[in-house]
C-alpha cells in the first residue's frame, strides 16, 4: 500500500481579525504566496515541476478569496501552469480536508505530490458574509433548526454541566500552554513570518496570544445571551432539546476562539516522491474520517468522527499520544476529553484557538503542523487532529510520526 | 352570459369609473364570476386604452370587496393544487395587466378591503379609502391558515419592505381601520364622504397621467434590502428563528410560509416572485391545517354568531339592567364588559368597599384604553357611570338580568339570590357565573327554575371572548333564547351546553392537564412536557397553567366528581395524576397563588424556574416518552372527552365543540377545535381512532375510543358528519 508522507508544514503567524491586526493590509492571496515562496526555499532539492495541485480550504470564498484563490496562489506564486490549484470548503475543518484529501489522493496511488492547507483573512472578508441557504434561506433555516453555532457550545455546555468557572479556567490554560509554546520555541520550525514586499516583517509571532487571568475572564459579558434571546436563537434550540429548561450562556470572547487571519501549507507525498525530490518524510496520514451529528448543537461532530477514525485504523485511544481539537468554543475541547476519556495533560500541549485564534479555513492545516512539531519535540508516536464543523460535522485524522 | 359585474361608465374627462357589483351575492368575492368579467373588461381597457385617461375602481357594495371564495378554498386537497396554483397565477397575471394598462388606475376603497379586496386595491397605482364606519384593511389570511395568493405578499413586500410588510401587514394580518391603514403606508389618502371618494380619484388620474407601479419604476429598490444587502442579510437568519420563538413551533405553516414567499419573492422580479408566492398558495390551500382554521374561524364562528343554537320562535332580547353578584376578578370582569355594551350595571358585594374595588377593574382598563388613545375620557366616563357600585340588595330594583359570581358554594349561591330576588324584574334571567357546580341543582334554589340559566364566563372575562351557556334540565327555551342574545349583546361568543359536572370547557381541560400531570409519573422531564404543550400549539403550558389554576381546585373537583359517581352507584376510575396532585399540595406546592407549585417563585410572585425538586419526587428523568406520544396523548385526552360529551349530550354542534375548545380552554387553534381535530386528524376520524387505541395500549384504557366513534369509523363517516 502507498503510503502518504507528509514531509512539511509551514504557517503564517495569526494576525487579529480586524483592521488594527497586523496581517489586514496583507491580501489572502499574498499569505499563501509568502508560504509558498519559503516552502521551496526551505526544501531547495523540491522539484515543483512535480506539485500536481495546491488544495486550500477556504470558508468564505468570496471577494478578496473567491475565485478559486488556490490556483490563483499557484499562478502568482510562479508555480509552473500544469499545477492545479482547487479551493474547497468544509467550514471550521476546511484545512484538514485539504490535507485528508491531499492525502487520499496520494494514497490511493492517483497522484504523488500535493501541496495542501487553507487561508483565511477574517478581517478583510468577514466570517458568514458568504450567506448561504442554511442561515440565510427561511424555508431551509426553519427546517433544519439553525442557530448560531455559539448557541450550540453554551448547550453542551449546559448539557455536560459545565459552569462559568470551569469553561474560564480551561481557557486560562490555553493561553497559559500557548505562552509557553512561544517561550519554549515550540511553534520555531512551522512558524513563517510575513513580509511585505521590500522583505520587511509584517508580523512575526502570534498576536492574538495575550495575559489573562480568572479574574479578568470571569468579568466578560457572555456573548450569545443576548442573540439567543433578542434573536430567537434559544426557543429554537430548547424547541428540540426539549428537556432543557434554559441555555446557560458561559462563552465569551475570553474563552472563544479569536477571529483572526493566517494561512498554513503542508506537503504530502508518495515515498517515492520524497525521495525523487530528497525530502525527509516527518510523518504519515494513518486514517481519517468524517462524521457528523445534530446541526442544531452543531459542536459535537468530534466525538463521532474521532471515534470513527481510530475504528477505521484499528485503534484505541490508548494507542493515542496526543490529542488536538481545535478550541472552537472551550465546552468542545472539554466535551471531547469528556466523551473519549482523554486527559487535558496531553490534549491541546501547545494551547490552542482560544489563545491563539482560528483563521476558518487554515486552522486544520495549522493543527497538523502543530502535532507533527509536538510528536518530534516531545518524541512521540501518534496524534489524532479534529475540529467540529457547522452543520454538526467532525473531521478526524490519525498521523503517525515516522 | 350574465352582466358584467365591473359596471363600466365613462365621463366627459375619459376616465373609466369601473364599479364592482356582483348580483348574486351582497358583497364581492375572487369568484369564477368576478374572473371571467375582470378578464373581459380589462380586454376592453386594453382596446380603448387610446381613448382612456384612466380608471377608478370601486364597489356598489357596503364593502369594497370581500376576498376569496372560502367555500372552494375550505375543500381543497392536495390533489388540487395544480388547479389552485393555476387559478392564482391567472388572478395574478390579471391584477398585473391592470398595473401596467399604461393609464392610471386609482381604488376609491369605499368600505372594507380585506384580503383579496386589498390585493386588487395593491394592483392599481393609488388607493383612496373611505374613512366608513367598521371599514377595515388588511390581509388576513393568515388567520386562517392561508397566505394572500392574490399577489398580496409580492406587493406588500415591493411597497414596504421585507421587515415592515411582515411584521405589520403579513405575519399577523392585522386589520386596520382606514385612517391606521394610511399610517402603515396600505393606503395613500383617506376621505371622509363618498362624493370626495370619486372626485379625489378622478383628481388624482388627472394630475398623474404617467403613474406606474413604485415596482416598474427604473432603479427601483425594495425599501429596507434583501438578501443581498449586507445590512438587512446580518439580521435575516433570525426572522425564522423569532417567529418560531413567537409559535411555540407550533404546527401552523402559513407564517412561515408567507416568510419564505416574500423572502424568496425579494431576489427574483415580480412574475417569478408572484410563481414562487402562488406555489406556497397551492401547499397552504391544499394543506389540512388551513382547511381546519377556516372551518372554525369562518364557518364555526359565523355560525354562532347567528345564533344557530338560539331556538326559534322567540323576539328578539336585550337586557337593560343587569346585577352582578359578587364584586370579585370574574364579577368585576363581566360588570365591564355588561356597562362597555351599554347595560345599566349593579355591582353588588356584602361590603360597599368590596363593590367599588370591583368598580376600579373598570377604571383600570377604561384609564389605559384613555393613555394609549383607544379611546376618549369622554367615553371613558360615560362607561363608569353606568356601574353603581353597592352593597344593598334593593339597588337591584327592576333590574331584568342577574348574574351571579360569587365563591362556588351552592348554599352560598342560592343565598345571595334569594336575597336579591325580590328586587327584580318578574321575567329577569338568572344568570349563574359557575364553572362547575351543575345548573340544574343551582336552580332548585330559586322559585322559577324555568328563568334560572349558567352563564360561565371566561377569565379574564374583558379579554376572552367566549360565554358557555348551560342549560340546566329546567331552563326554558325563552331563557336560552335570552340568554343567547344577552351574549351577543355584550359582545360574547356564545355556545351552549347541558349541564354536567364541569359543562363542557372545565370538564374537558382538566383532561388535558390530568395528561401532563401523569407524565411527571412515567418519567418525563418536567421542561419537555411544557415544550408538548408548547409545541403542540396550546397557549399555555401544562404545569404553568396548573399552577395558575392552583393545584387545590382540581383536585376539589375530582373529589366532588367522585362522590357524584359514587353516590349514583357508579365505580369511580382515578386517573394517574392524581398521586402526584395529591403529593403536591401535601408538600404546600399548591400553585403561584401559593408561592410555590411545580415552579418556583420569588418575592415578587414571579416565576423564576421549574422546580428542581420534581425529579426527585416523582423520578422525572431525561424523557424516555416519544415527544410526539406527548404532544398527542393532551389533544387526544381531550378530544376523547369531547365526543363523551357529545354522547351525553351536553354538547349538541360541532360548532360549539370547536369555538368552545379555542376560545375557551385553549385548544390549539390550528387543529380547527377539539372536534375538527379528530376529523382533520391523518387518516380522519378512523385514522384517529387507529391512534386513540394505539394510545391506549402505551397509555391507558382512558385512550379506548368510546363506541360512538368506532362506529363511526367503521361507517367511515366523520365527527362533522359529511
Amino acid at each position: 500500500m502507498t503510503e502518504a508522507y507528509i514531509y512539511d508544514a509551514l504557517r503564517t503567524p495569526r494576525g487579529r481579525g480586524k483592521a488594527t491586526g497586523s496581517l489586514h493590509a496583507t491580501k489572502p492571496v499574498s499569505l499563501v504566496v509568502g508560504l509558498i515562496d519559503e516552502l521551496r526555499k526551505r526544501n531547495p532539492s523540491l522539484d515543483q515541476d512535480r506539485i500536481e495541485d495546491v488544495v486550500l480550504g477556504c470558508v468564505s470564498p468570496i471577494g478578496d478569496q473567491g475565485g478559486d484563490i488556490a490556483k490563483t496562489a499557484a499562478i502568482a506564486a510562479g508555480l509552473p501552469d500544469h499545477v492545479g490549484g482547487v479551493q474547497l470548503n468544509r467550514f471550521c475543518a476546511s484545512g484538514l480536508e485539504a490535507v485528508n484529501q491531499a492525502g487520499q489522493r496520494v494514497r490511493s496511488g492517483f497522484e504523488d505530490l500535493i501541496v495542501a492547507g487553507g487561508v483565511e483573512s477574517m478581517s478583510r472578508v468577514p466570517m458568514a458574509s458568504d450567506g448561504g441557504a442554511w442561515a440565510m434561506d427561511p424555508e431551509t433555516n426553519f427546517k433544519t433548526s439553525f442557530v448560531p453555532q455559539g448557541i450550540g457550545a453554551d448547550l453542551i455546555a449546559t448539557l455536560e454541566g459545565f459552569s462559568r468557572e470551569d469553561v474560564d479556567a480551561y481557557a486560562l490554560e490555553s493561553q497559559t500552554r500557548a505562552a509557553k509554546s512561544w517561550a519554549d520555541g515550540a511553534f520555531e520550525r512551522s512558524i513563517v513570518p510575513v513580509v511585505d514586499r521590500n522583505g520587511l516583517v509584517v508580523l512575526d509571532h502570534d498576536e492574538h496570544v495575550r495575559e489573562t487571568t480568572l479574574e479578568g475572564l470571569s468579568g466578560l459579558k457572555p456573548s450569545f445571551a443576548g442573540i439567543g434571546e433578542m434573536g430567537g436563537f434559544d426557543a429554537v434550540a430548547l424547541q428540540k432539546y426539549h428537556w432543557v429548561e434554559a441555555i446557560n450562556h458561559v462563552h465569551h470572547p475570553g474563552n472563544s476562539s479569536g477571529i483572526v487571519d493566517g494561512a498554513a501549507l503542508v506537503l504530502l507525498g508518495t515515498e517515492e516522491a520524497g525521495k525523487q525530490n530528497g525530502l525527509t518524510p516527518r510523518a504519515r496520514i494513518v486514517a481519517t474520517a468524517v462524521s457528523g451529528a445534530d446541526p442544531t448543537i452543531m459542536l459535537t461532530g468530534p466525538t463521532p468522527a474521532c471515534e470513527k477514525v481510530l475504528a477505521k485504523a484499528g485503534m484505541t485511544v490508548d494507542d493515542i499520544d496526543l490529542l488536538e481539537i481545535n478550541e472552537a468554543f472551550a465546552a468542545v475541547p472539554m466535551k471531547l476529553m469528556k466523551d473519549l476519556g482523554f486527559p487535558h495533560e496531553r490534549t491541546n500541549v501547545a494551547g490552542g484557538a482560544i489563545a491563539l485564534g482560528h483563521p476558518l479555513g487554515a486552522t486544520g492545516a495549522m493543527l497538523v503542523g502543530t502535532m507533527v512539531d509536538e510528536l518530534e519535540r516531545r518524541d512521540l508516536r501518534r496524534a489524532i487532529v479534529t475540529l467540529c464543523i457547522g452543520g454538526g460535522m467532525g473531521v478526524a485524522t490519525i498521523i503517525e510520526r515516522v | 352570459m350574465s352582466e358584467n359585474m365591473f359596471r363600466w361608465e365613462a365621463d366627459g374627462d375619459g376616465i373609466v369609473t369601473l364599479t364592482m357589483d356582483d348580483p348574486t351575492a351582497s358583497a364581492n368575492t375572487m369568484s369564477a364570476k368576478w374572473g371571467e368579467d375582470f378578464a373581459e373588461t380589462l380586454k376592453r381597457l386594453e382596446a380603448e386604452k387610446d381613448s382612456i385617461t384612466g380608471v377608478v375602481l370601486t364597489s356598489a357594495k357596503k364593502t369594497f370587496f370581500a376576498g376569496g371564495n372560502l367555500d372552494d378554498l375550505v375543500k381543497y386537497t392536495k390533489a388540487d393544487a395544480q388547479k389552485v396554483f393555476d387559478q392564482s397565477q391567472e388572478i395574478k397575471g390579471l391584477l398585473r395587466r391592470l398595473e401596467t394598462l399604461g393609464k392610471p388606475v386609482v381604488s376609491a376603497i369605499n368600505g372594507a378591503a380585506l384580503g383579496g379586496g386589498l390585493e386588487i386595491a395593491l394592483a392599481t397605482h393609488h388607493r383612496i379609502a373611505l374613512d366608513a364606519k367598521g371599514s377595515k384593511i388588511g390581509l388576513p389570511e393568515v388567520t386562517l391558515g392561508l397566505l394572500p395568493g392574490g399577489g398580496g405578499v409580492v406587493r406588500v413586500v415591493r411597497l414596504l419592505g421585507l421587515a415592515d410588510g411582515l411584521m405589520n401587514v403579513l405575519l399577523q394580518g392585522q386589520q386596520r381601520a382606514p385612517k391606521a391603514a394610511l399610517e402603515a403606508g396600505l393606503v395613500h389618502e383617506v376621505v371622509d364622504t363618498p362624493d370626495e371618494l370619486i372626485s379625489r380619484a378622478k383628481q388624482w388620474v388627472k394630475d398623474n397621467p404617467g403613474a406606474v407601479q413604485p415596482w416598474d419604476e427604473k432603479g427601483y429598490k425594495i425599501p429596507g434590502g434583501t438578501p443581498s444587502t449586507p445590512k438587512f442579510a446580518a439580521n435575516l437568519p433570525a426572522f425564522p428563528a423569532n417567529l418560531r420563538k413567537q409559535l411555540k413551533n407550533a404546527p401552523m405553516p402559513a407564517p412561515y410560509l408567507i416568510m419564505d414567499a416574500a423572502v424568496e419573492g425579494s431576489q427574483v422580479d415580480i412574475d417569478n416572485a408572484a410563481k414562487i408566492e402562488s406555489r406556497y398558495f397551492a401547499e397552504l390551500a391544499c394543506g389540512q391545517v388551513s382547511t381546519n382554521m377556516t372551518r372554525a374561524f369562518f364557518f364555526d364562528l359565523q355560525a354562532i354568531n347567528k345564533g344557530a343554537s338560539r331556538p326559534d320562535g322567540y323576539e328578539k332580547h336585550s337586557a337593560r339592567k343587569v346585577v352582578v353578584l359578587g364584586a370579585g376578578m370574574m364579577g368585576a370582569g363581566i360588570a365591564y364588559s355588561c356597562a362597555m355594551a351599554g347595560l345599566e350595571v349593579v355591582l353588588k358585594d356584602v361590603a360597599l368597599a368590596n363593590a367599588e374595588k370591583g368598580k376600579d377593574y373598570s377604571k383600570k382598563i377604561l384609564d389605559k384604553a384613555v393613555s394609549r388613545g383607544k379611546s376618549t375620557q369622554e367615553k371613558a366616563d360615560e362607561v363608569l357611570a353606568r356601574i353603581t357600585p353597592t352593597e344593598k340588595p334593593e339597588d337591584a330594583a327592576g333590574a331584568d338580568l342577574v348574574i351571579e359570581a360569587v365563591f362556588e358554594s351552592p348554599d352560598l349561591k342560592k343565598k345571595v339570590f334569594n336575597e336579591i330576588l325580590p328586587h327584580l324584574a318578574p321575567d329577569a334571567v338568572l344568570g349563574s357565573n359557575t364553572s362547575t357546580l351543575p345548573i340544574t341543582d343551582l336552580a332548585t334554589g330559586v322559585d322559577r327554575p324555568e328563568d334560572f340559566v349558567g352563564l360561565h364566563f371566561f377569565s379574564p372575562v374583558d379579554k376572552m371572548p367566549l360565554l358557555e351557556i348551560i342549560k340546566g334540565e329546567k331552563t326554558s327555551d325563552a331563557t336560552l333564547a335570552k340568554a343567547i342574545d344577552i351574549a351577543l349583546q355584550i359582545k360574547k361568543t356564545p355556545i351552549v351546553v347541558s349541564d354536567s359536572r364541569g359543562f363542557f370547557t372545565s370538564r374537558v381541560i382538566g383532561t388535558f392537564i390530568n395528561e401532563a400531570v401523569a407524565m411527571l409519573g412515567e418519567g418525563a422531564a418536567p421542561s419537555s412536557i411544557e415544550q408538548a404543550g408548547s409545541q403542540a400549539g396550546y397557549p399555555a403550558p401544562p404545569l404553568q397553567l396548573m399552577d395558575e389554576l392552583t393545584l387545590t381546585l382540581p383536585q376539589h373537583i375530582r373529589e366532588e366528581t367522585r362522590k357524584g359517581v359514587e353516590a349514583a352507584g357508579g365505580t369511580w376510575v382515578g386517573h394517574p395524576s392524581d398521586a402526584i396532585v395529591d403529593r403536591m399540595v401535601e408538600l404546600g406546592r399548591k400553585g403561584r397563588s401559593s408561592g410555590a407549585g411545580f415552579y418556583e417563585y420569588d418575592e415578587s410572585g414571579k416565576r423564576t424556574r421549574l422546580w428542581p425538586g420534581l425529579s426527585e419526587e416523582f423520578g422525572a428523568a431525561q424523557g424516555d416518552l416519544p415527544f410526539e406520544d406527548m404532544q398527542e396523548r393532551m389533544l387526544f385526552a381531550e378530544a376523547l372527552e369531547t365526543v363523551k360529551c357529545f354522547d351525553e349530550g351536553v354538547l349538541h354542534t360541532i360548532a360549539d365543540a370547536n369555538i368552545g375548545s379555542i376560545m375557551g380552554i385553549g385548544y390549539p387553534a390550528w387543529t380547527g377545535g377539539v372536534a375538527q381535530y379528530i376529523d382533520g386528524y391523518p387518516g380522519g376520524l378512523p385514522g384517529f381512532v387507529e391512534r386513540a387505541r394505539i394510545l391506549a395500549k402505551a397509555y391507558g384504557d382512558r385512550f379506548q375510543p368510546p363506541a360512538s366513534l368506532v362506529e363511526k369509523a367503521e361507517k367511515g363517516q366523520s365527527l362533522r358528519g359529511e
